[in-house]
């Protein structure tokens, strides 16, 4: 079994005199020991949603989450407060994107690590502050016994996230959501990130659950990925195939859309037209009907089911052919 | 057309650091642009990157004087832009107009897009009556490929993309020769960056411009430019043609910044070599000595590196470099090796040696 079993996960958000809001959509997904996991989409995708529903982190008035969400056997969503707060750090690690703001800025870093250490492992201060001086070690903390004493404003933006990732660590969680861990980091310093993160699954065996909008990371990090559109799972597969053969429009248009570094001189960007602002409700069809090049009026009329079609997961009723070239841009 | 259109000579751009409440004292500088020379050809794209704090952004504001330069000059089209005052000068800013980062906060949230769109040709005195303006507002929005709908808009109705589409028409109704993109695409979606992009591209061809595109992002410097610079800490370390440059970087800065840039497929991803580099940005304010870029170079050598600031030489037509080993690195007889990363001070220095008096947290005042 699993690690961790994501069943039609659906997020409602309902805010009074409005309607309510589906950000996330009957998401299903696996994640085994030790495997990277991706989550790909532009914002407003529901991809962080899900990932804090994941965690029960989303606000208890106002957010309605239904499906399942089995971690070793227990549904988290069915636990109670204290017991999900046992879970969160001991088992469940999470990384967020902006490493200032989830660090708090008035206490130094070395406390924010032991905090961990002492409320779920027990140990007692002067122990735990060995520890955390490992783990900022670990995680390729320059001098970590002075860092240990500073303030996150006195770090950079590579080492708050390394510090952050450190706090994730300290218990050694089986599984580590990472939302956007490198988005407000510069390349280099992204690369030496995903760097440390790799080392750590492949170390410690960590589950890893990675939510990104980049699709160049995920390439080189995730073994299955799943590319999310309005808060629903389009296509599902393994990285390989996903990257030589993408097979939902979305995914296709994305990867068409995008400059490559390696691209031969005068390559063609063919960006897919309109923006989220033009989805339908999935209720009524296709969400990405009124963008999609290979859109039919059957598009519009009926929902297309998450099904395995050509090897993976997908949802769609009008699936790209491998070789062909991307859609013409339509004028805008 | 090779024309040099616009010609940076040692531009150099430091802020005070200013300490004291009663007496502005200067304690300091940022060196955030450096001594950078470059030259923009009449019809190219001129790419400028590098990581955040490096200086690109500031390099281009004060290529338009939005930041004075502290020393250098910058000659457009045959005349020192840096030395014109008053009159003079501002008709010359018609002529050389900015795309910003972020369209929501350039664009004001009050006015509706006809009067940001007619702000400028008043400006100007290119609004002649009428009848010719509002074609000429017309055109322009089918030139961005916006509906003559979007004039009685405001800037909130838009989604980001159109807003880009906005802030290149206000920049495009003056008909400038230059224009200077600074993250022009960075705001945008994924999807929505290529529409933008290529947009830009268009409208190149469409009215001869020139471009000044300043990003972070080497894929989409590399697509949309005919020549990039790479700047590291205030300073130009290599130019060359976009595709020279990918395909031979000589700067082992450019190396490692090419080779950590994440590329969308995994077979390549898989046989990628990366050269993670050491630590962080140094602080501009207090920069290495010599070559900028030595405490974090795993190609550093025993001699120079640290004591003599490397010029930038041309080591082929069009190729441009500055590194005392650039030869050597290239043909392999300098090998690369480990650097231990140098820690770099962030924030003011507060000592973190204070003793730390009473708890930190309520949970911490609880538990003793």
């Amino acid at each position: 079994m699993a690690l961790l079993e994501v069943r039609d996960l659906t997020v409602v958000f309902q805010r009074r005199g409005e309607e309510p809001f589906r950000a996330v959509d009957g998401v299903s997904f696996d994640v085994e020991p030790g495997q990277t996991v991706g989550l790909v989409g532009e914002s407003g995708c529901g991809k962080s949603v899900t990932s804090l529903a994941i965690m029960g982190l989303l606000p208890k008035r106002g957010a309605t989450v239904t499906g399942t969400v089995t971690y070793d056997g227990t549904d988290l969503l069915k636990l109670s407060d204290k017991q999900m707060r046992d879970k969160r750090g001991s088992e469940l690690g999470m990384v967020f994107q902006d490493p200032l703001s989830s660090l708090n800025p008035v206490i130094p870093i070395g406390l924010q690590v032991t905090e961990v250490l002492e409320r779920h492992r027990g140990l007692a201060r002067k122990e735990a502050m060995i520890e955390a001086k490992n783990l900022l070690d670990k995680v390729g903390i320059p001098d970590p016994n002075r860092r240990l004493k500073e303030y996150p404003h006195q770090l950079s933006g590579g080492m708050r996230q390394r510090a952050l990732i450190a706090i994730a660590l300290a218990c050694r969680p089986k599984l580590l959501i990472a939302d956007e861990p490198t988005t407000a980091l510069d390349v280099t310093i992204q690369a030496q990130i995903l760097a440390v993160m790799k080392e750590l699954v492949q170390d410690l065996g960590t589950a890893l659950v990675m939510i990104t909008h980049d699709l160049g990371v995920v390439a080189g990090l995730c073994d299955e990925v799943n590319v999310l559109y309005g808060g629903k799972v389009v296509e599902k597969a393994d990285r390989h195939p996903l990257f030589a053969e993408p097979r939902h429009p979305y995914t296709h248009g994305l990867l068409a859309s995008i400059p490559r570094l390696d691209a031969a001189p005068g390559e063609k960007l063919t960006p897919i037209r309109g923006s989220v602002a033009d989805n339908i409700p999935w209720a009524q069809g296709c969400a990405f009907a009124p963008r999609c090049p290979n859109a039919l009026d059957v598009c519009v009329q009926v929902t297309p089911a998450e099904e395995d079609q050509l090897g993976r997961l997908l949802r769609c009723h009008n699936p790209v052919v491998p070789g062909t070239p991307a859609a013409e841009e339509v004028p805008v | 057309m090779s024309e040099t259109l616009v010609s940076v000579q040692d531009m150099k751009v430091h802020f005070p650091i200013k300490r004291g409440v009663f007496m502005d004292r200067t304690v300091g500088y940022v060196y955030a642009v450096d001594g950078v020379d470059l030259e923009i050809k009449r019809g190219e794209t001129y790419g400028l990157v590098g990581e955040s704090g490096c200086g690109k952004s500031t390099l281009g504001r004060a290529m338009l004087r939005l930041n004075e330069p502290t020393a250098g000059k910058m000659v457009f089209d045959g005349q020192d832009f840096s030395a014109l005052k008053g009159e003079e000068l501002r008709r010359m800013r018609r002529r050389i107009q900015m795309v910003f980062q972020d369209p929501l906060s350039s664009l004001d949230p009050r006015q509706s897009v006809e009067s940001i769109l007619i702000e400028g040709l008043r400006a100007h005195g290119l609004d002649k009556g009428k009848e010719s303006t509002n074609k000429r507002l017309r055109d322009l929005l089918t030139a961005v490929g916006l509906p003559t709908t979007a004039l009685r808009k405001y800037p909130h109705e838009f989604s980001g993309g159109q807003r880009q589409r906005i802030g290149i028409a206000r920049a495009l109704a003056l008909e400038p020769d230059l224009i200077v993109a600074d993250e022009p695409v960075s705001a945008l979606d994924v999807s929505v960056q290529a529409q933008v992009v290529n947009l830009m591209e268009q409208l190149q061809e469409q009215f001869g411009l020139t471009y000044l595109v300043i990003a972070h992002d080497l894929a989409v410097v590399k697509h949309i430019s005919d020549r990039v610079g790479v700047m590291y800490l205030g300073g130009l370390v290599e130019e060359a043609s976009a595709a020279d440059l990918y395909a031979e970087p000589l700067h082992p800065y450019t190396r490692a910044l090419l080779s950590a840039i994440p590329v969308p497929d995994p077979v390549v991803e898989d046989r990628r070599e990366r050269i993670l580099l050491a630590g962080d940005l140094p602080s501009p304010a207090n920069p290495p000595s010599g070559c900028r870029f030595h405490t974090r170079c795993p190609w550093r050598q025993e001699t120079r590196c640290d004591t003599e600031r490397p010029v930038l030489r041309e080591l082929k037509p069009g190729h441009k470099v500055a590194c005392h080993w650039a030869e050597q690195i290239q043909s392999g007889q300098i090998q690369p090796h480990e650097v231990q990363p140098i820690l770099v001070e962030e924030g003011d220095g507060l000592s973190p040696d204070v003793p730390l008096v009473g708890p930190a947290s309520v949970t911490e005042a609880l538990n003793p």
